[in-house]
């Protein structure tokens, strides 16, 4: 792929990453740590140019279009600037309406409010099962469609993903993508403190996945990754990445930054910082 | 008064108890600071055990150590304790295994989190369970008196917490489960509240007795299983009709338990009405907003029984 479209989602990625702040802000609850780690993973499949066929306009009349689970559903502001960034029908003004009572922007993924998202998650482990079973459905009719889940590297402590990990691969679904965010960090602490998973790459290879390890900030390593599928094998890419990256203040506490928001002198700094440093990406 | 959220009350009760009980132990799944576990876990370090997210495991890993004659306090939403329905229908229920369950964030008192975190089903399905005592405190002093009385009751008990503060109702010591504390005498009609709308049915039976239309009683419906059969039947002499209060859907809820009492042992059955979450999924928004929206303040009541009662 040319360089100079990972070039241009650079610049575009500060304004999703402006807008994850002041919908965290604005209603001052909300989870920035994963919403600022998972912004690459989530845009090089939305993007215009990116890996997903999906068309903004025409969203629920494509059967064919790929689809897109964010397991681990706090993460779910990263999401709505990405579909508000690409043209899906959700305003700036809506995407203040984070949280409120009766707005379609749920604090996790509701898919009867908001069809764009397609799965209603934030009972962590579970969006992995629906993403499996999307991608059975469609290798049954014979859709030649892709199916890709985002899932926390905390979450990856759930029996459920477990279930998963050893289902898919039997059911050799060449057409799920499993990306994991793996930011180091969950609630209670640092993950490999609180329920090791490390090395996370092994465990899904030993489960027969077609494994792939990426920096998860680098748009061209995510890329290439997306594109390498494997013949009979669901894919599994250990995207290393940072919790509250672009944010100086979140990035050195990363664990304090899982899920509040921002204070008003803090999302000043924020704003700076992000305004600063439109490379994130390359 | 400041207001005091019970899953405070609970991190701070066991802190105290830790000494008194050394059997206690506590497991959490990757929520000790929003369940408040994390209080046990500073002050007793080998006793607490951080899960990870799982709470499946959670659950069996302490049906184990109470086979072992522990006494494990496990904690985490109440909506994701009770998820794990069928692990606590087996490994905890039919073993009748010693194990206190601590659900928190219970209602739609949660606020911006919205449904996916909500407890609002969790008291359907552990009443189910003849042997779980399920129980949800109203205030600070109460979930303290109860955990305390939980540690020496032998079988499993489920708590459900609230993350919101809720006021301080000055209430008698809770001695056991399915008698609810009066907190007013009043004529014919009872209120019945749980939790969070305690306070707000109180203030509202009391706006209404001085209205001078009707009277309300006020209890403190602190318990939905077991039903005391001598408690309820002497409302059930005393009083003609029910409404009963809770941040719970109603299908299912303490409404239901008092329902199902009524309909079928009350000698001449009894009307129940049942105030709550309406058959609805929860919502984002502030805990404010979906209090004002469910209708779960005093003058939503107040109105409601103008319509319903007088
Ligand atoms: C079943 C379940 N248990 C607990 C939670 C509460 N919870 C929300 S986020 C989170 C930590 C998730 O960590 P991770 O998956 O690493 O996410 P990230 O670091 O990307 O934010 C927990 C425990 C939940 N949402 N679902
Ligand atoms: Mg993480």
């Amino acid at each position: 792929m040319d360089k100079k479209i990972f070039e241009r989602w650079a610049k575009e990625t500060p304004k999703i990453r402006e807008n994850i702040i002041k919908m965290i802000h604005q209603c001052q609850s909300g989870h920035p740590g994963g919403s600022l780690s998972a912004v690459e993973i989530i845009y090089s499949l939305f993007a215009k140019d990116g890996i997903m066929n999906h068309d903004p306009a025409k969203f629920d009349t494509i059967k064919e279009r790929d689809r897109f689970i964010l397991s681990k559903g706090h993460g779910i502001p990263a999401l709505y600037a990405t579909l508000h960034a690409v043209g899906y029908d959700i305003s700036e003004k809506e995407l203040m309406t984070l949280r409120h009572v009766d707005s379609r922007l749920q604090g996790h993924p509701d898919r009867v409010r908001l069809p764009f998202v397609e799965a209603s998650t934030g009972s962590l482990g579970q969006g992995a099962s629906i993403a499996q079973g999307l991608a059975m459905a469609y290798k049954l009719d014979k859709i030649n469609n892709h199916i890709y889940c985002v899932i926390g590297d905390g979450e990856m402590q759930e029996g459920q993903i477990w279930e998963v990990a050893l289902s898919a691969p039997h059911q050799k679904l060449n057409n799920l993508t499993v990306i994991l965010d793996y930011n180091k960090g969950q609630i209670d602490g640092m993950t490999n403190d609180i329920l090791k998973i490390d090395p996370p790459e092994e465990k899904w290879k030993a489960f027969g996945w077609h494994v792939q390890v990426v920096d998860g900030h680098i748009y061209e390593e995510i890329v290439n990754a997306l594109k390498n599928t494997h013949p009979d094998k669901p894919s599994m890419i250990v995207a290393h990445t940072i919790k509250g990256k672009g944010i100086s203040f979140m990035e050195e506490d990363t664990v304090k930054w899982h899920g509040v928001g921002p204070t008003d002198d803090e999302l000043k700094i924020a704003l700076d910082d992000i305004r600063n440093n439109n490379t994130i990406g390359l | 008064m400041s207001k005091i959220a019970t899953r405070k009350s609970f991190g701070k009760a066991l802190e105290e108890l830790g000494d008194k009980y050394p059997e206690v132990v506590c497991l959490d799944a990757d929520l000790s600071k929003s369940t408040q576990s994390q209080l046990f876990a500073k002050k007793y370090p080998d006793r607490f055990f951080e899960m990870g997210i799982q709470e499946a495991n959670m659950i069996g890993c302490a049906t184990g150590m109470a086979f072992a004659g522990k006494i494990p306090f496990i904690c985490s939403f109440s909506a994701f304790l009770t998820g794990r329905y069928d692990q606590i229908r087996i490994s905890v229920g039919y073993a009748d295994a010693n194990v206190k369950l601590i659900g928190t964030h219970s209602g739609v008192g949660i606020g911006e989190d919205g449904y996916s975190q909500m407890g609002l089903e969790d008291l359907a399905l552990m009443r189910t369970l003849p042997n779980m005592v399920v129980l949800q405190p109203a205030d600070d002093k109460e979930t303290r008196e109860m955990i305390e009385w939980a540690i020496n009751h032998k079988g499993p008990v489920y708590f459900r917490l609230t993350r919101h503060g809720l006021k301080e109702m000055n209430m008698d010591k809770f001695e056991k489960p399915g008698i609810y504390p009066q907190l007013k005498e009043g004529e014919k009609i009872a209120f019945l509240a749980s939790g969070g709308l305690l306070e707000y049915a109180f203030d509202a039976a009391k706006n209404l007795q001085n209205s001078g239309k009707i009277n309300p009683a006020v209890y403190n419906a602190n318990c939905a299983n077991p039903l005391d059969n001598a408690f309820m039947s002497m409302l059930a002499e005393n009083y003609q009709e029910f409404v009963v209060f809770e941040d719970h859907t109603v299908t299912g809820g303490i409404g239901s338990a008092i329902s199902e009492w009524m309909s079928e042992f009350a000698v001449t059955p009894k009307r129940v009405r049942r105030y709550g979450v309406m058959n609805v999924y929860g919502e984002s928004g502030t805990p404010e907003d979906l209090y004002k929206k469910h209708g779960f303040t005093t003058e939503a009541i107040c109105e409601y029984a103008q319509k319903n009662l007088i």
